[in-house]
Formats: C-alpha cells, structure tokens, sequence
C-alpha cells in the first residue's frame, strides 16, 4: 500500500483540519513513514484471534436513570468563544 | 529539604517542624529559581498554592492530617484542575481555565496536599521528548542539552532538578516511565482502570493511565495510596477494595522469580543500557531472586499495533476540540466548516495532526479491517504473551528505554524514529498491566538508565516491593545532577 497525496487531502478534510498544500506533502512523508512500520502487522495470520478492544474484560456499568448534574452554564460559558442569551454562538448554518 | 523524601517531609509537618505554609515557599522559591533553565512548568500559581498551603495548616492543627497534607505536589497539565489553566500543552487549550476538577485532583484536595503548579508536556500527551509541547521543550537536569523524555516531561524533570517531591504522570504508552528512566526517577502506570480518568484529557482512552512520579518507591506507594480508587464517572474505573500499596515494602525477595524477556535483550538496545540493567539483575540475584529467561515473541508487533490504536482513539477523542464551548477559534472565518477547519488547523501542533490523519486514514472505509481490527487482533496476541510469561515468573524485569536521554533536537524531525524510544513500554498498556521504572546506574556522559518492572494485573504492592528493596541495596534514586549545586 502507498499513501497518496489525495489520500492525505481526504483525511485531513475528514478529520476538519485545514490543510495547504506544502503541509500535506509532509504529511504524506511522515505518514508514509509511519505506514511502512505499520505494515509489519499484515505478516501475522490473525484468522482465528477475537480483536481486543480494551485491557479489562468488564461489562459498562449502568447507573439510576437521575439528575447527577447541577446547572452551571454561565461557568462553563464563561470560557466560551462566543456566547449571546446563554447560548454558544457559531457562524450562520442556515440562510 | 529540597531533597527530602514525602517521607521525611510528612515527618517533618506532622512533628510541626515545619508548616505547609513553609513548605510551599520553599518549593515556589525553588521553581522561580530554576524554572527558567528547564520549562519544566507551564504555569505556576503562588496565590492558589499558598491558600491551599493555609488550608492545610489549618487541617493538621485540626488533628485531621493525613501523610501527603500540606506537601507540595506538581500536577501534569493533563488533568483538569478548578481555576487553573489547564493547556495539555496544547495552544488548542492556551486559553482554558478549567471549571471543575479531575478525579485525580479532587483525591489529593481532599487529603490536602497542595498543587505546587502545572508541569509541561507534549502536546495532548503525543511525545516521548516533550518537543511537541506548545509551551516549548523541557531540558533535562542532567544534561540540558537533551531532552527529558516525554510526554510527562515536566513532571519528571521538576523531581530530578528537586522543584516538586513528587508529581503526577499519565502514561499511554510509557509516559511515565519513559522520562522517569531518562530523568533518573521512579515512576509507576498502574493497572488499566485503577486510577480515575475522570478530567484527565483523553488521548486514548482505553490505553490512557495516570501515576505517581517521586524519587523512590516508597514515596511511589504513598502516592499511590491516595490517587488509586473507584470513580462513578469514569466507565472504565475499576471497584476494588482499597490496599495500602506500602503493606509489601519490607518483605525480603527471597525466592521472587524475576522473568527476562530475551526478545529485549537483542539488537536496538544500546549497550551502555544493557550493562546497567544486566547489574540491576545481578543485584537482585544476590537479594535472594531468581531469574528465568521468558518470551514474548510478540513484541515487535506493539509499535505497529499501539500507532494504529492510539492515533485512532485519539482522532475520535479529539474531534471535540472545534472551537465552540471551549479552546481556540480562529479568529476569521467564512462559515461554520471554515471555523472547524481553521479552528483546528490553528489550535493543534504537527504531530497531533499527523495522529489524528493517521486515526481518520486507520478507522476510515475501505481500511477499517486491515488496519484497526487487525491492530486489535494482535493487541490480544501481545496480551496472551504476558499470561504466558507469567505462568513461569512473578515479575518482569528490563531495561525502560533502549538508550539513555537523546539530544533535543536529534529525533523530532522523524516520528518513527521517536516512536521507537517506546519499544520497551507500549505493550504493557496494550495489555493493560502495570509497569514502573526505577533508577539503576548510568550509561554514556553520565546519563540515567531506567530499570523496567513489569507485574500481572493488580500486583503493584509486589512491584513496589521489589523496587524497594533494591533501592535499600543501591543509591542510584537518591543521587542528583552535578549542575545542582546548591542541593
């Protein structure tokens, strides 16, 4: 497998991150890199091992279904970006 | 008393010898001093820590102390803390003063040790140099030239140059024990799920751990008795009966069967290393141990495994960083996207972007299964390794790190070369189990070597143990760098 330029453009778009040009071809250099260590896992047959996905085999917990949290929205909108009315502001979405 | 142990600085307040009031000054006093050579904190805050300081006094003339009150503790900037800024070493962060506490926080508050300031790290815990940090590199007190080993660098560097008796790490694939080897310290990951991640900021969530760093094992297992403990909030927060992790320290290691991984003792280990470590084991043979040659013949695989992995939790973990409720946002943009995608271009270094591409690539459709289930596959192959290992020994033991601490500078500009300085530590959070690195001699120019010890789930009281009593045989922990002088 060799990563491409526009693979790197098409992740870097996934993952909301604005990429130029000069930036994307490091990118697909130091990933490439990285690509190449990471192929050394295909030489392994894993046809019969269950994936793990997590270090404890425990279940998720449930809880009570209750109000653990108290209101503090001027507090966490105190650090907010932009705030107006006690809402969180972003650009425009629909005309 | 800059270089006393938690021990003897418990000691020392319980006795009233001296006030936590004092303490800390001397500890702020020592940071002013020094902090400017290393960068090992990122902020330090004289008036939260003196009221702390007070409030502890006040605990401890109330009878109701307990053996960390009043004593200064460095805090990695990882862990969310109540009016503090909190950065992650990340400009994404630059401007997030946190509104409430992290479970790990809120344990040492209760007991009323005191936050002696925020240590420096790589950006969102991605390093092992702490060169991708925002705030700039930590240097190493035993050479500034090189780096401090990352990502818990500033913790780790704030105990070796004596700036904090001990401090808190997070370690997702050896961020504790990695710079504790090269900064000459002691360092414990614990069991996956011992500790709380309650406003620890993710990186990887099921590999993500924090633990104490400190100067011996018996200062570790102090620690380790307040931060260790169940959590409601953390899904992953395991429910145990509580344990005096000091309970084991005395017992003679008569018998202990030391496991020696032979697939740590080949090529890529530096030889300087190897020596050091090979003395190490010496000396545990002459306190009664056994050694037993083991193999985990999976081992090569957990670098591959642990950068598919982790870039993949991470992506998704920091997806939240948008630039709405919190955090950096770019301050032109056209529309909502735009602010998105400037927002985090801006916000985030180049090796967080480099993993969170990798993570988008590994979980995106098309490689899903050749990459991440893959990854998962072996994880569980790597795992099965150890149980193995550990139906013929108790305990493992190798060298941390393959080198000593490297030049600032020598490997950031290529990652792979970056990722493989962690070759020894990946697979314990892989699997899950806990890991330590104890100080054990000096390799080339003089520069500290780390003794791994890697035990089955839980059995941190035995680790500790064995840490203990080579530290009562050796004085490796307790020697510092000859640049400082005034100690």
């Amino acid at each position: 497998m060799s990563l491409t330029l526009d693979d790197i453009k098409r992740v870097a778009n996934l993952a909301c991150i604005e990429t130029s040009e000069t930036e994307a071809a490091a990118a697909l250099v130091h990933l490439s890199g990285i690509f190449s260590l990471i192929e050394q896992m295909q030489a392994v047959d894993t046809s019969t091992v269950k994936p793990m996905s997590h270090a404890q085999d425990v279940m998720q917990r449930l809880r009570d279904d209750m109000v653990t949290e108290s209101d503090q929205r001027e507090l966490f909108q105190s650090i907010a970006p932009k705030t107006e009315s006690g809402l969180y502001l972003v650009p425009k979405v629909l005309e | 008393m800059l270089n006393s142990s938690l021990h003897q600085l418990s000691a020392l307040i319980a006795a009233k010898k001296i006030s936590s009031v004092e303490l800390t000054n001397e500890f702020l006093k020592r940071v002013k001093a020094q902090n400017p050579v290393y960068n090992a904190f990122i902020t330090v805050n004289e008036e939260m820590s003196l009221a702390q300081a007070q409030a502890a006094d006040a605990m401890i003339a109330s009878g109701k102390g307990h053996p960390l009150t009043g004593i200064p503790i460095a805090q990695k900037d990882i862990f969310c803390t109540k009016g503090w800024l909190t950065t992650c070493g990340s400009k994404m962060l630059s401007n997030f003063i946190s509104p409430y506490d992290a479970g790990v926080i809120e344990r040492f508050n209760t007991v009323g040790a005191v936050n002696i300031g925020k240590t420096n790290m790589d950006e969102f815990a991605m390093g092992s140099s702490n060169e991708t940090s925002f705030y700039g590199p930590v240097k190493n007190p035993w050479d500034i030239t090189t780096v401090p080993g990352g990502s818990s660098g500033g913790s780790a560097c704030a105990v070796a140059a004596r700036m904090a008796p001990a401090a808190t790490g997070t370690d997702t694939g050896g961020s504790i024990r990695q710079p504790a080897a090269l900064c000459g310290i002691s360092g414990i990951k614990p069991t996956y799920g011992l500790v709380s991640r309650y406003g620890m900021i993710a990186f990887a969530s099921s590999l993500d751990q924090a633990g104490p760093m400190a100067k011996s094992a018996e200062d570790l297992a102090l620690m380790m008795n307040v931060m260790v403990g169940f959590d409601t909030r953390d899904s992953t927060s395991l429910q145990r009966a509580p344990e005096d992790y000091s309970r084991d320290l005395a017992r003679p290691l008569q018998g202990l069967r030391i496991g020696l991984p032979k697939e740590y003792f080949v090529d890529g280990l530096s030889s300087d290393v190897s020596s050091a470590v090979e003395s190490a084991i010496a000396e545990y043979r002459k306190l009664g141990a056994e050694t037993v040659e083991v193999s985990l013949p999976n081992t090569k695989l957990s670098i591959p495994v642990y950068y598919v992995l982790a870039p993949a939790e991470a992506s998704s973990n920091l997806s939240r960083y948008d630039g709405v409720r919190y955090g950096h946002r770019a301050p032109e943009y056209v529309d909502l996207n735009d602010m998105y995608q400037k927002s985090r271009a801006q916000g985030f270094g180049a090796e967080v972007k480099r993993r969170i591409l990798i993570g988008a690539y590994v979980l995106s459709h098309g490689y899903y299964d050749a990459y991440y289930i893959q990854a998962q596959k072996l994880r569980r192959l790597i795992a099965q390794d150890f149980s193995e290992a550990f139906k013929h020994c108790d305990i493992i033991m190798g060298p941390t790190t393959p080198t000593t601490s490297f030049p600032l500078g020598e490997k950031s500009g290529d990652p792979v070369q970056m990722y493989l300085s962690d070759t020894y530590t990946i697979a314990t959070n892989l699997a899950g189990l806990p890991g330590m690195s104890i100080p054990a001699g000096f390799g080339n120019n003089n520069r500290p070597v780390g003794l791994h010890i890697i035990g089955n789930y839980f059995a941190e009281a035995q680790m500790l143990n064995a840490a203990h009593q080579y530290q009562q045989v050796t004085d490796w922990h307790i020697r510092i760098p000859d640049t400082l002088t005034d100690l």
